[in-house]
C-alpha cells in the first residue's frame, strides 16, 4: 500500500505543489519561531550569565522614589564587605537615568534604555565592569561614554558633553570611553558613567549606594561570602549568589520570550490552519480523478481500511517533504528575523543558531500532523467508493445530500454563535468577552460550513453585473465559480478568515485609536505637554523654568501624590489651582475648583458616587508621610482620562512628599501653539535633550500611534495567513482548469479567443476572492463591533469607528489576489492544446 | 418549412477547399505523414463524409480544415478566407463566426441552460441571434420544450442534438462534426444524423464530418474514404452496404499489402 501512495505522490506532483508549499510556509513559520526564539534565549542568557560570571555575591536594594532617604548601603557598609575574608572587591553601585544629546541636540536613544551610573574604581583606580578603550575614568565635572553613545554622538575625549538626568542639562568633559558586558548596553542602550560622589548625590543620596557587586577572591565559596555579606545588610537589602542572580534572570528572559513565542506560534497557527482548507481542496480534487482507480483496487480485494491508509500514507509523506523544505525555510526565516531586528535598532546580543530538538520535532510532526489531518475526510470520501465505481464510466457523488445535513449543522452552529456573540455584547465585561470569544469561534465555524450555501445566491447576484460588464467570459466566470460549491467555499473560508482577523482588528484598534483621539480634544486645553523621556519624574527645576517662561499663560504640573483613607489608597494628582482648569477640561459638577486654594479637594463623580462624598465633607486622612489630617471635598467634577480621581493643591501635598513627583506638566501660552511657542519652552528648560515637549497631536501620537504600529505588526503576521489563502486560490483555479479541459477545448473552438479565456478564469478567481474577502471583512465587522461592545465602558467617548477606507483597501487587494492568483491557471488554460481537449478518450 | 433564398443562390459555390494540404507530425524516425498533398473541395449544401481506418489522417484534415489544427503545406479556404495566413485570434473569429462545431463528447457547458448552450456562440461574439432562425432550428431539433433544462436533465441524444441546434443557430458557412453520432445509441444517432441531413436539405446548410460508421456515412451526399494521408476513393449518394464494401476492400487491401 506504502508503495501506491508513493507513486500517487510522485504521479501528482505537480497537482500536489501548492499543498507542498502552503505546509511548508506553515512549518517554516512555526519552526523559524522557535529557532529564532531558542537562539534569542540562548544569547540572551549567555549574556547575562557572563555579566554575573565574575559576581561571587550581590547586594540590591529596592527603592521607590518617596524612601529614597532612607534606602541604600552607606559606605561603611561597603567598608566591612570589602573587609569580609575571601572578598577580592566589593563595588558600590548607583544608576538611573542620564541622557546624551546627539551633535543635533536630540536625545540618543529611546528614553527608558538611556542609563547612568557611577564609576567606582578599586584600590588599582579601575572598575572591572568597565574597559577603558580610549581615555580613563571620570572624575569631578567628567562623563565616560560607552563607544556606541560615543560613536553616534561624534565625541571624542575632551569633549564637552551635554548630559541630561532628571535635573538640568549639565555641560561635561568626556574623560573615556568604555566598553562592556553589560546586557542593556549591549541590546543598544546607552551608559554615561559619572564619579561617584555625583552619581550618589544624583540618583541616591552622597554616601549611599543601591547595589553592592562582590567578587571573590580564588578558593572562596559564593554562598559562604553570601552568609557573611546577608549578616552586615540593613534591612531591605537582599543578597543573593551571582549564579542565582543569573538564573533569576534567565528565567526571566524565559518567561519573556514565552510570550513572544505564543503570540508568533499563534499566528503561525492560523495559517496552518488555513492550510488545512487547501490541503483538503486538493485531496478531495484527487481522489475524485482517481475514484476507478481506486474502486479498481477495491474490486481486486483492498478493504476500506487499505484505502483510507493509502491515501493517508500520501498525505504523511506529502507532510513530510513538505515539513523538511519548510524546516530548511524556516532556519532561514530565524536568520533573517534576527538580521531585521538588528536592522531596526533593536541590537541582539550575538550567539549562535540554536536549533534544539523539540523545534525539530514540532516542525515535522505539525507538518505531518496538519497534513494528515486534512486529507482524513478525503480519505474516508475514498474508502466509500464501492468497488462497481470502477465499471460505471461516471461515478455519481450524493452532493445534495450531504449539503442538506452540512446547510442544517452550519446554521445550527452559526445561530448558536451569533447569539453568545450578542448577548456577549449586552453583558459586557470579562465575562461578556469570554461569551464573544466563544461565539466567534462557533459563528466562523458555522460560517464556514455554511459557505457552499452562501457562495451560491452571493454569486448569482453578481452574476448579471458580470454578464453585463465582461459579456460572456463573465457569465461562464460566475458560473463556475459556483459549479463546486463545496470547492469554492473551502477555498474562499481561507481567505476569510484571514481577513475577519485583520478586519476585527482594524476596527477595534481605530475604533480604540479615535476614542482616544478624541478624549485628548475632549480633556485637554494645554498646548503642550512636558514630559521626561524616561517616563521618570521630572525636576521641579523644569516646572520653576516653565512658570518662569516668556509668552506662558497657564502652567500647572500633574504631581502623583495620595493618602490613605480608612483601608483605602487613594491616588491623587497634586495641581497648580489657579492654572489647572485652563490646561485641564474639567466639568465641575457641584462647587467650585477655587476651594483647592483653601486646602480642599476636587473628587470626580465616579469615586464621589461610590464612596458617598458629598461637597463638604470632611474627611480623615493619613498622608504619605504617616502624618494624620483632614481634607475636605470642595468640588465634584467630571472625571478626566489624563487625571487621578482626585485633585489636590500642589502646596498641600508637597509638604507631605519628600520631593514632587512631577509626572507632566501642561502648559497653555499667549498665542496658542507655534514653532517659536515651543522654541520659547524648550530654550526655557534649558535645551534639555531628555525632555519631551509634545503638542496635543503629538500626545494623540504617543498613544495611538502605538495602536497604529501594532495594527501594522498584525497586519505583517497575518500576512502568512492570507499568502497561504492565495495559494489556494491558485490551487482551486489550477484544479478547475485541469478539469474543464475539454470544456475549455471546445470553447476555444467555437471561437472563444485565448484573452476571453484567460479573463474567464480570471474572473472566476476574483469572484471567489471577493466573495471571501466580503464575508470576511463582515464577520470582522461584526466581531469588532462585539468585543468593541464589551470594552465600550472602560474607554470614555467610545464610539464605534468603521475603517471604509481599510475595508475598501482589503476588498481591493483581495480583487487584485484573484487576478494574481489567476495568472498561472489562466495562462494554461489559455495555452491548452485545443485538440487534445476535445480529444475523446 | 421555407428556404431562406440567399442560401440556395450559393449552392454551386464551394464553402471549404484545401489545396495540396499536408501535415507531419514528428522528425527523422518518428516521422509520421498525417496528411500528403490532400486536395479536396466541400461544396455548399452538400453532406460530406470522410472515412477511413484509424490513423488515415480524417480527424486531422477535419481539423486543419476547420481551422483547429495548423498544416505544414498547401492551402485551406473558408469562403474566400485563406486560413494560413491568419493568425490565432483571426482563426478564432473565424471559427466563431462562420463554422460550426458537433463533437462526440464535451459539446456543451454544463452551467449554461439548453437555450444558453445554442446561442453561446452569438453571446461569445456579441451578436443578437436571428429570432426568426433560431426558432426554425429549435424546432427542428424538437426541443421547443426543453430549452431551460441543463444538459445533465438531457439525455445523451438530446443533448447531440442541443449542439447540432448550436452549430447551425449562428448560420455559419459550414458545420464540422467528428464523430457526432459515435457516443449515441442508433435510434438517436439515426435523430441526429437525419436533422443534419435534413439541415442540408431544408436550410440549406454545409456540413462535413468524419465517422467510422458506414450507417452514418449513408446520410451523406458523398464520402471521401481516406487511407494513409491521401484520398483513396469517392462515392456519391452512398448506401450502408456499399460503404460497408468498400471499407471492406480497405481492410482486405490492408491485409495483403
Amino acid at each position: 500500500m506504502f508503495r501506491t501512495a508513493l507513486r500517487n505522490v510522485l504521479a501528482h506532483k505537480a497537482r500536489l505543489l501548492m499543498t507542498v508549499l502552503a505546509v511548508m510556509l506553515g512549518v517554516a513559520f512555526v519552526s523559524g519561531t522557535l529557532v529564532f526564539t531558542d537562539t534569542l534565549g540562548n544569547a540572551l542568557r549567555n549574556q547575562s550569565a557572563k555579566s554575573y560570571d565574575d559576581v561571587a555575591v550581590s547586594v540590591q536594594t529596592y527603592a521607590d522614589q518617596r524612601d529614597q532617604e532612607k534606602t541604600g548601603i552607606d559606605a561603611a557598609t561597603l567598608e566591612k564587605i570589602q573587609g569580609i575574608d575571601g572578598v577580592a572587591a566589593a563595588h558600590g553601585r548607583v544608576s538611573g537615568f542620564a541622557g546624551v544629546a546627539d551633535p543635533d541636540g536630540k536625545l540618543i536613544g529611546s528614553g527608558w534604555s538611556n542609563t547612568g551610573a557611577n564609576f567606582a574604581p578599586g584600590a588599582d583606580g579601575k572598575d572591572p565592569q568597565y574597559t577603558f578603550t580610549d581615555g580613563k575614568g571620570p572624575k569631578a565635572g567628567q562623563v565616560a561614554l560607552d563607544r556606541a553613545t560615543a560613536d553616534q554622538g561624534e565625541y571624542q575625549v575632551g569633549d564637552k558633553v551635554r548630559v541630561a538626568t532628571n535635573g538640568p542639562v549639565q555641560e561635561l568633559t568626556l574623560s573615556g570611553v568604555f566598553t562592556t558586558e553589560d546586557g542593556a548596553v549591549n541590546a543598544g542602550g546607552s551608559l554615561v558613567l559619572f564619579d561617584q560622589r555625583t552619581a550618589q548625590k544624583q540618583y541616591l543620596r552622597p554616601g549611599y549606594f543601591k547595589d553592592v557587586t562582590v567578587t571573590a577572591a580564588s578558593g572562596a565559596s559564593d554562598t559562604a561570602l553570601l552568609e557573611k555579606v546577608e549578616a552586615l545588610l540593613p534591612e531591605d537589602a537582599t543578597a543573593q549568589t551571582g549564579q542565582a542572580l543569573a538564573e533569576e534572570q534567565a528565567k526571566d528572559i524565559e518567561s519573556g520570550l514565552t510570550g513572544l513565542n505564543t503570540m508568533l506560534l499563534a499566528f503561525a497557527g492560523i495559517a496552518l490552519f488555513v492550510g488545512v482548507f487547501l490541503i483538503a481542496n486538493t485531496f478531495t480534487m484527487l481522489i475524485a480523478q482517481r475514484t476507478r482507480e481506486l474502486a479498481l483496487m477495491r474490486a481486486v480485494g483492498a478493504s476500506r481500511r487499505q484505502v483510507k491508509r493509502s491515501v493517508l500514507a500520501e498525505a504523511a509523506l506529502v507532510g513530510l517533504v513538505a515539513s523538511a523544505v519548510g524546516f530548511g525555510l524556516g532556519l532561514g526565516l530565524a536568520v533573517a528575523l534576527r538580521s531585521a531586528m538588528d536592522a531596526f535598532g533593536a541590537e541582539m546580543p550575538a550567539g549562535p543558531l540554536v536549533v534544539s530538538p523539540v523545534a525539530v520535532g514540532s516542525a515535522f510532526g505539525v507538518g505531518v500532523v496538519i497534513t494528515v489531518l486534512a486529507a482524513w475526510l478525503p480519505a474516508r470520501r475514498a474508502a466509500k467508493i464501492p468497488p462497481v465505481a470502477a465499471m460505471n464510466s461516471v461515478h455519481a457523488v450524493a452532493t445534495v445530500k450531504s449539503l442538506v445535513v452540512r446547510n442544517t449543522i452550519g446554521s445550527i452552529v452559526t445561530a448558536a454563535g451569533a447569539v453568545a456573540i450578542v448577548a456577549g455584547a449586552s453583558k459586557g465585561g470579562g465575562d461578556g468577552r469570554y461569551l464573544i470569544a466563544g461565539g466567534a469561534f462557533f459563528a466562523l465555524l458555522g460560517v464556514m460550513v455554511l459557505i457552499p450555501l452562501l457562495s451560491r445566491p452571493v454569486i448569482a447576484a453578481v452574476r448579471p453585473l458580470l454578464t453585463k460588464v465582461f459579456g460572456v467570459s463573465g457569465k461562464l466566470a460566475a458560473q463556475n465559480a459556483v459549479r463546486n460549491p463545496r470547492r469554492t467555499g473551502t477555498t474562499a473560508s481561507a481567505l476569510a478568515i484571514g481577513l475577519t482577523l485583520v478586519t476585527g482588528l482594524s476596527v477595534l484598534g481605530l475604533t480604540v485609536g479615535q476614542a482616544i483621539d478624541r478624549m485628548t480634544t475632549d480633556h485637554i486645553r494645554a498646548d503642550y505637554m512636558v514630559t521626561m523621556a524616561s517616563g521618570r519624574p521630572m525636576d521641579s527645576s523644569a516646572l520653576k523654568a516653565l512658570e518662569g517662561a516668556d509668552g506662558v499663560s497657564a502652567v500647572s504640573p500633574k504631581q502623583a501624590a495620595g493618602f490613605q483613607f480608612e483601608d483605602d489608597y487613594l491616588g491623587a494628582s497634586s495641581v497648580t489651582p489657579a492654572a489647572v482648569d485652563k490646561v485641564f477640561h474639567l466639568k465641575v459638577v457641584d462647587g467650585s475648583l477655587a476651594t483647592l486654594e483653601d486646602g480642599a479637594i476636587a473628587v470626580d463623580t465616579k469615586t464621589a458616587d461610590k464612596r458617598g462624598w458629598k461637597v463638604g465633607d470632611t474627611l480623615p486622612v493619613t498622608f504619605d508621610d504617616e502624618k494624620k489630617g483632614e481634607l475636605k471635598v470642595g468640588a465634584t467634577f467630571e472625571g478626566n482620562e489624563f487625571l487621578d480621581s482626585v485633585l489636590i493643591d500642589r502646596a498641600v501635598a508637597d509638604a507631605h512628599e519628600a520631593a514632587p513627583m512631577i509626572m507632566e506638566i501642561w502648559v497653555n501660552t499667549d498665542g496658542g501653539p507655534s514653532d517659536s511657542a515651543r522654541q520659547a519652552l524648550v530654550d526655557a528648560l534649558g535645551n534639555n535633550p531628555a525632555i519631551d515637549v509634545m503638542d496635543q497631536q503629538e500626545i494623540r501620537n504617543a498613544f495611538g500611534g502605538m495602536i497604529n504600529t501594532m495594527l501594522y505588526i498584525m497586519y505583517g503576521l497575518l500576512a502568512m495567513a492570507l499568502i497561504i489563502a492565495v495559494l489556494g486560490v491558485v490551487n482551486t483555479l489550477a484544479m478547475s482548469v485541469f478539469e474543464r479541459q475539454q470544456e475549455i477545448g471546445m470553447l476555444r473552438a467555437i471561437g472563444l479567443d485565448r484573452r476571453r479565456v484567460k479573463r474567464m478564469i480570471r474572473l472566476e478567481a476574483v469572484v471567489i476572492s471577493l466573495f471571501g474577502a466580503v464575508l470576511g471583512t463582515a464577520l470582522g465587522v461584526f466581531l469588532g463591533w462585539a468585543i468593541g461592545e464589551t470594552i465600550a465602558e472602560s474607554v470614555p467617548g467610545y464610539e464605534l469607528v468603521l475603517p471604509w477606507d481599510r475595508i475598501a483597501i482589503f476588498l481591493a487587494l483581495a480583487g487584485l489576489v484573484g487576478v494574481l492568483a489567476a495568472l498561472w491557471p489562466a495562462r494554461s488554460a489559455a495555452r491548452l492544446n485545443m485538440l487534445t481537449a476535445i480529444k475523446t478518450e | 418549412m421555407t428556404t431562406t433564398t440567399p442560401l440556395a443562390s450559393r449552392s454551386t459555390e464551394v464553402a471549404a477547399r484545401a489545396t495540396e494540404l499536408s501535415k507531419v507530425y514528428g522528425t527523422g524516425e518518428t516521422r509520421v505523414v498525417a496528411l500528403d498533398q490532400v486536395s479536396i473541395d466541400f461544396r455548399q449544401g452538400e453532406l460530406t463524409a470522410i472515412m477511413g481506418p484509424s490513423g488515415s489522417g480524417k480527424s486531422t484534415l477535419m481539423h486543419c480544415v476547420a481551422g483547429l489544427d495548423t498544416f505544414d503545406g498547401g492551402s485551406v479556404r473558408i469562403g474566400d478566407t485563406e486560413l494560413g495566413a491568419l493568425k490565432d485570434k483571426q482563426l478564432t473569429q473565424l471559427r466563431r463566426d462562420k463554422i460550426g462545431f458537433i463533437f462526440q463528447a464535451f459539446n456543451l457547458l454544463p452551467t449554461l441552460t439548453a437555450l444558453e448552450n445554442i446561442t453561446l456562440p452569438m453571446d461569445i461574439a456579441g451578436r443578437k441571434p436571428d429570432q426568426a432562425w433560431l426558432d426554425q432550428v429549435i424546432d427542428m431539433v424538437g426541443l421547443r420544450d426543453r430549452l431551460k433544462h441543463r444538459p445533465a436533465q438531457l439525455s445523451g441524444g438530446q443533448q447531440q442534438r442541443v449542439a447540432v441546434a448550436r452549430a447551425l443557430a449562428s448560420q455559419p458557412e459550414i458545420i464540422f462534426g467528428d464523430e457526432p453520432t459515435g457516443n449515441l445509441d442508433s435510434r438517436s444517432g439515426a435523430e441526429v444524423l437525419g436533422f443534419l441531413r435534413n439541415s442540408v436539405r431544408t436550410l440549406h446548410q454545409t456540413v462535413v464530418m468524419v465517422t467510422h460508421d458506414a450507417v452514418a456515412a449513408s446520410y451523406a451526399d458523398r464520402v471521401v474514404f481516406l487511407a494513409d494521408g491521401r484520398i483513396v476513393d469517392e462515392m456519391h449518394r452512398p448506401t450502408a452496404d456499399s460503404v460497408l464494401d468498400r471499407m471492406k476492400e480497405f481492410d482486405a487491401k490492408g491485409r495483403t499489402s
